[in-house]
């Protein structure tokens, strides 16, 4: 079967908590063809050179987030980034970059977790309603103003791409931000004022300093970057317009 | 008990990893030539509170082949700086619409370079009038 298959050659970063003081390399040779992912490549190691190599994956098609990983040192989704685009040169795969790895390909995104849980990210509604007042209204304007951080996939890639939140893991980071941003510039959400608190804390949107990668790498366009950088300036209008008008999460 | 052990990558050397990174540092570090020009000018401003020879001595070690020299590299540094200054500034500005479309990053950016352009050139009209 693999007789008119090209061979490409992908290095694999394998970590076993169990056995490794630290992550090495390992290179695999391929048969691949020209529709093939590397997701399918990575796939077709663990079917026939190892079985216990690890990886998160689920739908194949860009819309689950599970399955990023540093492609030639890029932050990139395996199942969007074809092995025909690489050959004939080596393809290096490695787990995100900034996150600990747990096994192999595979990192821990419990901060991260966190970090979503702490955003608040659903609609906290302005004043309480009840069902007979019926649904809310919405103009086609005010949808205008979070869809486009609607599409975040919380992949983490942005996290992948961004140096801050390598240097300092408690940055609340591009991809929970975007989210943040997505309910506050939402017309039925009345919590801008309690999530400032962590917008403006230490963890907040100042540890940006604008390298702007994140948005680059965003396979959904959310634009992460935007999202922190309209957020200092929201945070640094909390700060000085309560000295004229207090209110605000800010302390 | 927990098998766990989670590893974590040194982040040293982080900027040389990417040539997205390199580029960042290169445009970060021209900031040094903005402020290291201010600081010449403003030496310029303390000689000229001194008195006409103090003054005088500033303007010809200004006119001197290596500061001619530094003024071309700082100019080039400088330029570079406003460029990239320019273009990451539709990503730290809320949207702006016109007509009920967003306007695009390359006509923000575009705008902004003309603006740096015009004000520059309105400045070197301005130095050939009245310098003399």
């Amino acid at each position: 079967m693999t007789e008119n298959l090209k061979i490409i050659e992908i290095e694999v970063l394998r970590y076993n908590p169990e056995s490794d003081q630290e992550p090495h390399l390992e290179v695999y040779s391929v048969p691949f063809s020209d529709d093939m992912s590397v997701l399918q490549g990575v796939q077709y190691i663990k079917d026939n050179f190892d079985g216990s190599l690890t990886f998160r994956w689920s739908c194949r098609m860009a819309i689950c987030g599970s399955c990023g990983m540093m492609i030639n040192g890029i932050p990139k989704l395996s199942c969007e980034t074809f092995l025909r685009d690489y050959y004939p040169d080596r393809i290096r795969v490695e787990a995100m970059a900034h996150f600990p790895i747990e096994k192999d390909l595979v990192v821990d995104l419990s901060g991260f977790i966190e970090k979503l849980e702490s955003i608040q990210p659903y609609i906290i509604p302005k004043e309480p309603r009840s069902l007979d007042q019926g649904e809310y209204i919405q103009s086609p304007k005010q949808f205008n103003d979070y869809i486009q951080f609607t599409s975040c996939i919380n992949c983490t890639l942005c996290y992948a791409a961004c140096p801050q939140f390598g240097l300092n893991p408690d940055f609340i980071g591009p991809g929970a931000i975007a989210l943040l941003h997505r309910y506050n510039m939402d017309s039925r959400d009345g919590a801008a004022a309690e999530r400032m608190e962590l917008v403006a804390s230490e963890e907040g949107v100042f540890n940006c300093s604008a390298v702007g990668y994140c948005s680059e790498v965003c396979p959904k366009h959310v634009d992460p970057a935007n999202a922190v950088n309209i957020n200092k300036t929201n945070a640094a209008k909390d700060y000085f317009l309560r000295f004229l008008s207090p209110k605000g999460g800010a302390k | 008990m927990s098998k766990r052990r989670p590893y974590v990558r040194s982040m040293e050397g982080w900027w040389k990893k990417n040539p997205y990174f390199v580029e960042y540092m290169i445009h970060e570090s021209t900031a040094l030539f903005v402020a290291g020009y201010a600081f010449v000018l403003l030496v310029g401003l303390i000689r000229l509170g001194q008195g006409e020879a103090a003054w005088n001595g500033w303007l010809e070690a200004m006119q001197s082949p290596l500061s001619l020299i530094f003024h071309l590299v700082f100019l080039v540094a400088i330029a570079y700086h406003t460029y990239t200054w320019f273009k990451i500034m539709p990503i730290t500005m809320p949207p702006i619409i016109v007509g009920g479309k967003r306007v695009g990053p390359g006509v923000i950016t575009g705008s902004g370079l003309l603006a740096a352009v015009g004000v520059s050139l309105v400045m070197l009209v301005l130095v050939f009038w009245f310098g003399g």
